[in-house]
């Protein structure tokens, strides 16, 4: 049996079902293009990503990656050479959504349904909304040690897990700066000061 | 609309149960009927996979939103594609009747 595919990461889904030639009758049997192929389409010719960049965004390999994208401009070709409907249906992916959370009741939430714009809350509807990027521009510095208690810093020595350090001022266990935790925590805790 | 809230038992005085997919119920909250429904969990001591089963069964009732403290690594992915919306809330004590009133402030 054949090795199952991966499943490919989609920010962005159409908003429409597909596209008609003019001046046709409408067709019957139609071009599918796979969601994963509308994505390819949309990472390398709309917002110019290279294949390598393209396929870490999508989750698969580089080569797979130039393989959806090879076959999407087939059938794209295809339908506007022989004047065929193109329909967005299929393929093994996942709708990635964002986070957001609510001021008003500190709840964090997703917004699958991504042609709407998000307004309320999803649990209490208020409107004191915000979106919460995992990747804060913080991440990117060097490794460093952090308190999450008075935000205290030390360089990071390697061989050493942050959770070991010392907080000098608070006596607590540190954690490493920038980590999926440290980003929880400083949420919750900016949550808490508002 | 139908809601999910994960319950630690089966009433509306217990609190909300901060694991998704072994949490002790379900509460099935239908915001125009106002009914609820609490359904026992199958998955809750599975050693594996308790997420993607719970999901399978919050989804076969028709469910649009889905409340817990907490969801897996495995969980969002396919609760995405199923166009459910998630909501994590952090607060343990919250009772199942405080959540269903936070939800009706939206009507």
């Amino acid at each position: 049996m054949a090795r199952p595919k991966r499943r490919r990461r989609v920010t962005n889904p159409p908003h429409f079902k597909g596209f008609r030639p003019i001046g046709l009758a409408e067709e019957k049997n139609p071009i599918i293009l796979n969601f994963e192929e509308y994505e390819a389409i949309r990472l390398s010719d709309f917002e110019l990503y290279g294949q390598l960049e393209a396929s870490q965004i999508m989750e698969v390999s580089r080569p797979t990656y130039t393989r959806i994208y090879e076959s999407a401009r087939r059938k794209i070709a295809q339908a506007f050479v022989e004047g065929r409907t193109i329909v967005f249906e299929g393929g093994k992916v996942y709708f990635d959504s964002e986070w957001h959370s609510c001021r008003a009741c500190g709840c964090f939430f997703t917004h699958p349904a991504k042609d709407q714009e998000i307004q309320y809350c999803a649990l209490c509807g208020s409107t004191d909304i915000q979106e919460i990027s995992e990747n804060s521009p913080e991440t990117a510095e060097e490794d460093r040690c952090t308190c999450p208690q008075c935000g205290y810093e030390k360089e990071h020595t390697p061989g050493v897990p942050c959770k070991t350090e010392i907080c000098p001022k608070c006596n607590i266990q540190m954690m490493r700066k920038g980590s999926p935790h440290h980003n929880r925590m400083r949420n919750n805790n900016r949550l808490k000061n508002i | 609309m139908k809601v999910a809230i994960t319950s630690t038992g089966n009433s509306h005085e217990s609190t909300l149960d901060s694991r998704f997919g072994r949490c002790s119920f379900f509460v099935v909250y239908d915001t125009e009927s106002q009914s609820t429904e609490f359904i026992p969990n199958p998955n809750k001591d599975n050693v594996e996979g308790a997420g993607p089963a719970s999901v399978q069964l919050v989804a076969s009732r028709g469910v649009n939103k889905v409340i817990s403290g907490e969801f897996g690594t495995k969980v969002k992915s396919i609760f995405d594609s199923l166009q459910i919306q998630l909501v994590v809330l952090n607060e343990p004590e919250k009772k199942i009747n405080e959540i269903i009133d936070l939800l009706n402030h939206k009507n």
